[in-house]
């Protein structure tokens, strides 16, 4: 399995083939449009990431201690970020979530979508990730 | 007169900007308006020919500033069509105007069991400030209902004012729905069992003549930065005789005529709330707005506001899916949206990268938001400086997010 930071130079990479913002963002839909959806019963208060344009779901299980992640929105440009999110840390173990740099957002220049203020969930969505790991952690140590 | 929208434009340097490599289509006014450069020109001058403190000291520098300061208050209550000079109040924006009186009124006349009549389409900033209010002073809130095309149901007023009513918060128009309310009509109801009104101007007044004396609104808030001016400048107009039996809204200096240790005596109006230093630069900065607004003519932005909103509206409805929120006979320049399985964020995010700025979500008015139940609403919102091609460049980019996103 490649590295966190190996994922997020492989997402540069795709994203650098497009040059026009149209494209990276339709780029990005498409990428939201093929993320399993998470049953209804999961999209529950629990799993609820308060965001406040958007809403989104995560849902975090751990298997022989690695953490998996699915996750949902309701608009699709942030599914499509979730998508990234969760292919660049599900199936991790909670150290490697802890110890990573995530710079890929900056760097595709979609850091609009991290300001605390515009609050759609994106932020508080890598929030609850490393939270899960901080728990996970915990209850291994 | 011929409304010369390109001479408008050439006030406002920002307009010819870029963003993502397209030209701008700004259609984000009623969250804040561009500035032109009177604006800006008067803000350098002030600070490099005479800047002083003001209503201070005896020297040239703060003669010079506050004969400034002055004027602009002249201004104001020329344009909105104020008793006198003395009723114009300079405050932070709408929200404080909104908040010194919910304190201030509220501590003279507001006890437990009073009731605070509040519309349902009220921007948080109408809305809040009372709720807080009632709060602490065992009073209640009710609500003026609104009907589904967006229109109050004023119809209800003369049941909903009691002998408890104390005061009737409403906005004149909607920063949502466009709605521009019958306030003559409410405030002659509220005016017949002897209850004041708070009117929330923040959307109205760069829009449409207003004159608060013939509209008999006891006070009367707006903000500087929707109106072409500065930021961090507002306005509260209010009925001397209100003004003059309410309390100082905060203390410091400028707002005293005498302090000894044991006992402070206040100012006239306006000064006395008017504590501390103002934003001597903003309010002076507010002149050439205001003066912009009324070379160009009320009555003429109107027309040419009213001609943009159903040219847009009359496109917008050709779309498939798409459902306008707000439809009341008197509209200002305001279009809420949503497009049918689409997430309004989603669209606003793809329509910025076209280079068109549009507003999404649920706009400081929640329970407008729950009246509908939706997340929120795209909302474009036209300025003097719009134009029908910009227009035409949005519906085109929007038949093009849209069919990205379906
Ligand atoms: C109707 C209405 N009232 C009040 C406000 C608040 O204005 P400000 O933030 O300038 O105090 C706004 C601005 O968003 C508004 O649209």
């Amino acid at each position: 399995m490649k590295t966190i930071e190996e994922v997020q130079q492989d997402i540069l990479e795709e994203f650098s083939l497009y040059e026009d913002w149209m494209d990276k963002y339709a780029y990005l839909i498409e990428l939201g449009n093929s993320v399993e959806p998470i049953s209804a019963v999961e999209k529950n208060d629990q799993n609820l990431i308060k965001g406040c344009q958007s809403r989104v779901w995560l849902v975090a299980e751990k298997k022989e201690g690695h953490i998996y992640f699915r996750g949902e929105s309701d608009a699709v440009i942030v599914k499509g970020l979730v998508a990234l999110l969760l292919r660049v840390f599900s199936g991790r173990t909670p150290g490697e979530i802890l110890h990573s740099q995530v710079h890929f957002i900056d760097d595709l220049g979609l850091t609009q979508h991290l300001s605390p203020t515009r609050s759609n969930g994106l932020l508080a969505m890598m929030k609850q990730i490393r939270l899960y790991a901080v728990a996970y952690d915990r209850l291994d140590n | 007169m011929e409304y010369d929208v390109n001479k408008i434009r050439s006030y406002f340097p920002v307009l010819k900007q870029q963003v993502y490599g397209k030209p701008l289509v700004y259609f984000d006014n009623a969250a804040s308006t561009q500035k032109p450069v009177q604006v800006l020109l008067k803000t350098g001058r002030l600070y490099t020919e005479f800047y002083g403190n003001i209503h201070r000291a005896a020297h040239y520098m703060a003669d010079k500033t506050t004969d400034a300061f002055e004027s602009v208050r002249d201004q104001v209550q020329q344009f909105i069509g104020a008793g006198s000079r003395e009723e114009i109040i300079f405050t932070k924006g709408t929200t404080e105007s909104a908040n010194l009186v919910a304190a201030s009124f509220g501590e003279q006349f507001i006890s437990p069991g009073s009731e605070i009549i509040v519309s349902e389409m009220e921007h948080h900033s109408n809305m809040v400030p009372w709720q807080l209010n009632a709060l602490k002073r065992g009073a209640k809130i009710v609500k003026l209902p609104m009907s589904r095309n967006g229109e109050l149901q004023t119809s209800l007023l003369s049941e909903l004012i009691t002998s408890k009513t104390r005061l009737l918060a409403v906005t004149h128009v909607s920063n949502v729905l466009g709605t521009i309310n019958p306030l003559a009509q409410i405030i002659d109801a509220a005016h017949r069992k002897n209850v004041p009104v708070f009117v929330d101007g923040a959307q109205a007044v760069q829009h449409i003549p207003v004159n608060v004396k013939a509209l008999d609104a006891d006070f009367y808030a707006f903000s500087a930065h929707k109106m072409y001016g500065p930021n961090g400048v507002g306005v509260l107009y209010g009925k001397r005789k209100w003004l003059e039996q309410m309390p100082p809204y905060q203390g410091g200096g400028e707002m005293i005529s005498e302090v000894t240790f044991e006992k402070t005596t206040f100012s006239e109006i306006p000064f006395k709330f008017e504590a501390g230093t103002p934003n001597i630069t903003g309010v002076i900065a507010l002149g050439p707005a205001i003066a912009l607004l009324q070379e160009t003519g009320m009555e003429h932005i109107a027309a040419w506001e009213h001609q943009l909103l159903d040219y847009c509206t009359h496109q917008l409805k050709e779309l498939e899916g798409l459902v306008i929120y707000g439809e009341a006979s008197q509209k200002s320049g305001v279009i809420s949206f949503n497009i049918d399985g689409i997430h309004p964020f989603d669209l606003g995010t793809m329509l910025d990268k076209t280079g068109i700025a549009v507003r999404t979500g649920h706009h400081c008015a929640d329970p407008l938001m729950s009246y509908f139940n939706i997340p929120g609403t795209v909302r474009v919102s036209f300025g003097i400086y719009n134009t029908t091609e910009e227009i035409d460049r949005f519906i085109e980019a929007l038949k093009r997010v849209v069919k990205m996103l379906k």
